[in-house]
């Protein structure tokens, strides 16, 4: 893993397109802008592994009566 | 042919009905071939089952049955990678999670299956916003 020290405003490039720039420090948090082509997928760590997480979560259902679900959902 | 399911047993399906996620799903993402069957008793619903592992089938619903104004921006990256041509030819499913009583169901309408129905190729989009919800409670109060 490479690890690098940036400042305030400096950034760093990643392949050809790809700009990550330190815009804000604060004391326990760091904002960043990031420039990227539209193909780039951009998350926050915490939001796939929630999504992880859930479909996991989901794909343990059994023994349920779904169509009870189905008179909810006609209402 | 015939395949193996979690819900349904062994099943016919053919090829039209087998979706492909080239990147697979999160948390599955060495699986990348799943089939879409309806429930001939359950019309509301749709399984999404594993042609890798028959323990691995999700429940599926479009979400406009759960939120009727249901509308997301489908990322660039998702047009490009499905191939997409018009909108009409996307169809959206949200995962169910059902865990005991089917009052406390949710619907994952954050990360909704985006599927491109002329060519079948699928990913689970995940939305960066924050209207809507990983687990959406499906059964209202006073719907019970």
């Amino acid at each position: 893993m490479l690890v690098l020290t940036r400042k305030k405003d400096e950034a760093i490039i990643i392949g050809d397109d790809i700009e990550i720039i330190v815009s804000e420090i604060s004391e326990d948090k760091v904002k960043l802008a990031i420039k990227a082509p539209k193909n780039i997928k951009i998350f926050r760590k915490e939001l796939i592994k929630a999504v992880e997480d859930e479909n996991v979560k989901s794909v343990e259902t059994s023994g349920f009566d779904i169509s009870k679900l189905g008179e909810v959902i006609k209402k | 042919m015939v395949i193996k399911t979690k819900f349904l047993g062994e099943i016919e399906i053919s090829d039209k009905d087998v979706l492909t996620f080239d990147e697979g799903i999160p948390g599955f993402l060495g699986m990348h071939s799943f089939a879409v069957i309806n429930d001939s008793k359950n019309t509301f619903v749709s399984y999404m089952q594993s042609l890798d592992d028959e323990n691995v089938c999700f429940i599926m619903m479009p979400p406009v049955f759960i939120e009727k104004e249901y509308d997301i921006e489908i990322s660039g990256s998702t047009v490009q990678k499905l191939e997409i041509k018009r909108p009409e030819d996307v169809n959206l499913y949200a995962i169910l999670t059902i865990t005991g009583n089917f009052k406390d169901a949710t619907a994952n309408l954050k990360a909704p299956i985006v599927v491109n129905t002329k060519n079948n190729k699928a990913v689970q989009e995940i939305l960066d916003d924050d209207r809507h919800s990983i687990r959406h409670r499906i059964v209202k109060e006073s719907d019970v």
